[in-house]
């Protein structure tokens, strides 16, 4: 059915107001959840790719220090690059910080849930719209405004915040005026997951369709709550720390100034008194519970992915659900197992070792439920599959290096090592950016009406897994060195560095190699949009909610009437049923959104 | 298009998607304000000396700002009230007026207790008795006068929605009231920390 003729039957049948908007409200300041999300998917991958831009920049450094960047050596000016354009320290810090903040805050958080949450959450639980249309636009639009303060404060004088993602005082305390936008930029992409958030929960509690009762709902709709409430209830802690660090730095008081500092040979003026481990508490209050708002909603689009490839139900669901909850609570005490190092004394230390262990049992249960659910099925390897495929074994490696790490003794040795730049890395990068790729994959065609090509998607998928793994692979062995993170000689200056520093030259490629390839990605998406194969509104015969609308869905409103839920998310290859799968919603609502 | 249960309670939650999504909001305000006194507390804890709130704050102000959110919270309670039991808007709408009348006196008061200080030659960075004074009452303020703002907005032109649902105007006093209380609280465990002790 194309988009005009269900859009002029629900005209017709429940009187959806058929005025005309304005260019501005339909595609700028939209209260379309459909049109929110993509303007957020659009943004977010802005700032991947300029996130990653950054740290290919970097990585030249690494792998050829002091010599001139090629190309952009030239175009960087005095303040960024020497003479004949090799990176100055202070820029390669800035690089190395901003990268950091880019790709979490303003990347990947607002991909998985500004963009996948707010375009299906509505669509899968049967609902019109996210609760509150108004917020949802804000949101948005505070995530854009802090986006631009973040980029502006490349241009200040000493360039963007260098002191590390983490922002650790004193350090960041006197660091340069970038450090303030970033400070200002942080309390805005606060303010917008906040207004998210809430607006994310009223509407699985509220909204959801007649007969979508909680263990009906799909998988992806469980991640997507817990992550919410995480950003809901650890995000605000960040807030007050970055109030306190905008005060010391603007106001000079000295919430995170201990007395008697000395800089360069000279002891600070300030009053003291303060604390710089108070920063640390309150910034991995908040990270910890933000790597899993990484991680979540990853496994919640392989789950849906999952499920419609191997044309099985998931393995253990409830199991599933029970440890996503689980890790929802777990994820507030944990946070110190990032400070083992500051002296914080063994009985602490001692809790936090044993938090730590205790919440990686819910994540090998998610993921062992996962595996398990691919025993035996008939695995259709489409595209999105092979993505979703990959990302359970590179989770699978991050995770288990995380344990390591969160057991006090051996992390005095790993800690600030390039091992945790690995650790880390294998879950967000070939994990969660895996898993945005298989979403992008298995969506796109509910969003456009096209399928992205599957040859293209091939060029894309192999290529980005064998390249992912060159880069990251070999930070373990150097961690194990010895070799800390952000340095600006990648290691060399010490004996243990050396051996290991050639490695670098191997992963710089790696990440070159891997830019290149992902050519295939945007321009399948550019083709596809414009060329791609039409196909129906269920594509990929898939049981879920979202599949029973139109592709694209009905602009305010997304289902051609009221939907009513009749069974269970993964209802593959039911007994007795003569097609393979049984959509949730009724027959009715079947019938007419296929057409027949 | 129409969002249900923005204004029904919706039958198995109980309740209407704005009255949830205040109690969320105030629930990732607890956590800002938990940031904020936890932090009070590890400096406090910290320090080697602390000087007794009385001998630096006027304790009578304070006492009297007090006061005054508390009957302000009353008086909010009183207009929603009004309007659930029928009263009329032209009662809510002066029993809101008298609300932000209470409020701005707060603020009158709060502004000058900080104008003392400043021309005393007090800063936040004097010591980290006065940052944490000045900024968790000035975080407080915020609060307040945001609260102001939405208040402002019901009683004046915000007030025409009475008349088209007087169902959906009254829970919007509702929600800015569950908010008004909870800055009210957040004053009631502020004032004996920095005042009294
Ligand atoms: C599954 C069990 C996991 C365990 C036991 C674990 C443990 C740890 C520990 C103890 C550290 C601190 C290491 C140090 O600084 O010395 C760490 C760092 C880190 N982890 Fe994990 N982790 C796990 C999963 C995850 C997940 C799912 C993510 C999601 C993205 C993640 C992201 C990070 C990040 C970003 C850091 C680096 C923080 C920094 O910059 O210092 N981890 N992990
Ligand atoms: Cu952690």
């Amino acid at each position: 059915m194309s988009q005009e003729s269900s859009a002029r039957e629900t005209g017709g049948s429940d009187g959806v107001q058929a005025t005309p908007e304005s260019f501005l409200r339909r595609y700028v300041f939209s209260l379309d959840h459909k049109v929110i999300g993509i303007q957020y998917a659009l943004t977010a991958f802005l700032f991947l790719l300029l996130g990653f831009s950054l740290v290919l920049v970097l990585r030249w450094q690494l792998a050829y220090p002091d010599e001139p960047v090629p190309v952009l050596g030239g175009l960087l000016g005095e303040e960024r690059v020497t003479e004949d354009g090799a990176i100055l320290p202070e820029f390669y810090n800035q690089l190395g910080a901003m990268h950091g903040t880019i790709m979490v805050f303003l990347a990947i958080v607002p991909l998985v849930v500004g963009a996948f949450g707010n375009y299906l959450i509505p669509l899968m639980i049967g609902a019109p719209d996210m609760a509150f249309p108004k917020l949802n636009m804000a949101s948005y639009w505070t995530y854009a405004a802090g986006g631009l303060v973040m980029l502006a404060s490349f241009f200040v004088p000493g360039g963007a915040a260098n002191s590390g993602w983490t922002s650790y005082p004193p350090l960041a305390n006197i660091a340069t005026e970038g450090q303030t936008y970033w400070l200002f930029g942080m309390l805005m992409m606060i303010i917008s997951s906040l207004l998210g958030s809430v607006n994310a929960i009223v509407t699985i509690v509220q909204l959801r369709a007649p007969g979508m009762t909680l263990d009906r709902l799909p998988f992806f709709i469980w991640a997507q709550l817990v992550t919410a409430f995480l950003l809901l209830l650890a995000f605000p802690p960040l807030q007050t720390a970055a109030v306190l660090q905008m005060m010391d730095r603007l106001l000079d008081t000295s919430f995170f100034m201990p007395s008697g500092l000395v800089v360069n040979g000279e002891v600070m003026a300030n009053s003291g008194g303060g604390t710089p481990l108070l920063w640390q508490h309150l910034f991995w209050f908040l990270a910890h519970p933000e790597v899993y708002v990484l991680i979540l909603p990853a496994f919640g689009i392989v789950a849906e992915i999952i499920a419609n490839n191997t044309r099985r139900p998931l393995w253990g669901y409830r199991s599933m659900v029970a440890a996503t909850l689980a890790i929802g609570v777990l994820a507030f005490i944990v946070w110190a197992h990032h400070m083992f190092l500051t002296g914080m004394g063994t009985v602490i230390s001692a809790f936090f070792q044993t938090t730590t262990m205790i919440i990686s049992i819910p994540s090998v249960v998610i993921l062992t439920c996962l595996f398990l659910s691919l025993w035996g099925g008939a695995i259709r390897f489409t595209v999105p599959m092979l993505f979703a495929l990959a990302f359970l074994p590179m989770f699978g490696i991050g995770g288990l290096t995380g344990l390591p790490l969160g057991l006090a003794a051996a992390d005095i040795y790993l800690h600030d090592t390039y091992y945790v730049i690995g650790h880390f890395h294998y879950v967000v990068a070939p994990g969660t950016i895996f898993a945005i790729f298989a979403g992008v994959y298995y969506w796109f065609p509910k969003v456009t009406g096209r399928k992205l090509s599957t040859v293209l998607g091939h060029l894309h998928f192999w290529p980005s897994l064998i390249f992912m793994n060159g880069i990251f692979l070999p930070m373990f062995k150097m961690g194990m060195a010895g070799v800390s993170r952000r340095l600006f000689d990648g290691g060399r200056q010490y004996d243990f560095g050396e051996g290991v520093a050639g490695l670098n030259v191997a992963m710089s490629h790696s990440a070159w190699a891997l830019a290149a390839v992902q050519v295939f990605f945007v321009v399948n998406l550019v083709w596809s949009l414009a060329r791609g194969r039409r196909v129906g509104d269920n594509p990929w015969q898939a049981t879920t909610l979202e599949w029973s609308a139109p592709s694209p869905p009905i602009p305010h409103g997304n289902f051609a009437r009221e939907v009513r839920v009749e069974r269970g998310p993964y209802e593959y290859s039911a007994p007795g049923a003569d097609q393979d799968y049984l959509s949730q919603a009724d027959a009715a609502q079947v019938a007419e959104a296929t057409g027949s | 298009m129409e969002i249900p249960y923005t204004t029904a309670e919706r039958p198995d939650t109980g309740l209407t998607n704005g009255r949830f999504g205040i109690w969320l909001f105030l629930a990732s305000e607890v956590m800002f304000f938990g940031g904020l006194f936890s932090s009070y507390l590890l400096l406090r804890l910290g320090a080697t000396d602390w000087p007794r709130g009385a001998d630096r704050l006027d304790v009578v102000l304070g006492a009297v700002n007090s006061l005054l959110l508390v009957l302000s919270s009353i008086t909010i309670l009183a207009a929603w009230g009004a309007l659930r039991d029928g009263g009329g808007l032209a009662k809510a709408r002066r029993l809101l007026g008298a609300t932000i009348v209470l409020g701005v006196v707060f603020v009158a008061i709060k502004a000058n207790e900080w104008q003392h200080k400043l021309e005393e030659g007090i800063r936040p960075a004097t010591d980290m008795f006065y940052a944490l004074y000045f900024t968790m009452t000035g975080l407080h303020l915020i609060h307040l006068l945001a609260g102001l703002a939405v208040l402002g907005y019901l009683a004046g032109p915000g007030a025409a929605l009475f008349r088209r649902s007087p169902k959906q105007y009254t829970q919007r006093v509702e929600i800015t009231g569950i908010y008004w209380h909870f800055v009210d609280l957040v004053w009631i465990v502020l004032f004996p920390t920095l005042y009294l002790t």
